[in-house]
């Protein structure tokens, strides 16, 4: 990579790896369900940072935004199934506590 | 480039704020500007569609999502959200040294990294791009938003059955 590239790249990267440690951190560090997918939501937007960047550095914006689209549709999902599989734990424990999802512990 | 910075630190602040937040309601508000800011850093990297996307997509359905299953379940009260905050701090005090040393490091180490993407078609626009070149991803999109809607449908039958 060339010396401009980088220079363009270095504080979206910083940037990038601080959003992935605070996603990181804020799945480990909570009991919570809900919380963690916020963590989740965090970690899926430093790699969509990611991509546009590498895209903006290389000139090819129109397939990274291709990509960025397909993202954002499997990210909507993923979420819209577990805030399902979370309201149905709720209803069930009436907790949000993941240490009192011990119905599959073997 | 100082614009973007500003933005790049607005960003990191916002999500901070989203993690750090005691109460859920916030953190999902702040979900949704940190959503809304990072679709100002997309547009301002020329890629105005995706940003769109962000900003609708990311920052409004996903923050709706959010709120109302916060609405449909039982808050913590204050007491019980500053202990979980207290035993958070105490447990994970040492994450927070470990990420501004790995930036120390990582700003220092000069890291070749090959960002260059492999050879494609001619690509100028992102319709045609994700019309034409990705019609592979247009079909795998196709496949989970239906998996996703089945799996919400199942997911709330059982939750009805349940009720009954």
């Amino acid at each position: 990579m060339d010396a401009n590239a980088l220079n363009i790249f270095w504080p979206f990267g910083l940037v990038i790896m601080m959003l992935f440690s605070i996603g990181i951190y804020c799945i480990l560090a909570t009991y919570n369900l809900i919380r963690a997918l916020i963590g989740i939501e965090l970690l899926i937007k430093a790699v969509t940072l990611l991509i546009i960047v590498v895209g903006y550095i290389n000139g090819r914006t129109a397939l990274t935004q291709g990509l960025v689209i397909t993202l954002i549709v499997v990210e909507v999902v993923i979420i819209a199934v577990a805030m399902g599989v979370v309201l149905g734990i709720h209803s069930k424990n009436n907790s949000l506590d993941s240490r009192n999802i011990r119905n599959l512990k073997g | 480039m100082e614009i973007n910075l500003i933005i790049l630190a607005v960003l990191v602040c916002s999500a901070l704020w989203t993690v750090m937040a005691r109460s859920l309601l916030r953190s999902g508000i702040a979900l949704a500007f940190t959503s809304a800011v990072l679709s100002i850093i997309i547009f301002r990297l020329n890629s105005p569609l995706a940003a769109v996307f962000e900003l609708s997509v990311c920052a409004g359905l996903i923050s709706v999502l959010f709120v109302s299953t916060i609405s449909l379940t039982t808050p913590l009260t204050h007491k019980e959200v500053l202990k979980h905050m207290k035993a958070r701090l105490s447990r994970f005090w040492y994450l927070p040294l470990i990420l501004a040393a790995a930036a120390i490091l990582l700003s220092r180490i000069k890291i070749d990294l090959n960002l260059n993407l492999p050879a494609a078609e001619t690509e100028n626009d992102a319709r045609y791009c994700l019309w034409h070149l990705r019609q592979v991803d247009l079909m795998g999109q196709i496949i989970i938003l239906l998996a996703g809607a089945f799996a919400v449908v199942i997911l709330f039958r059982e939750a009805r059955k349940n009720g009954r």
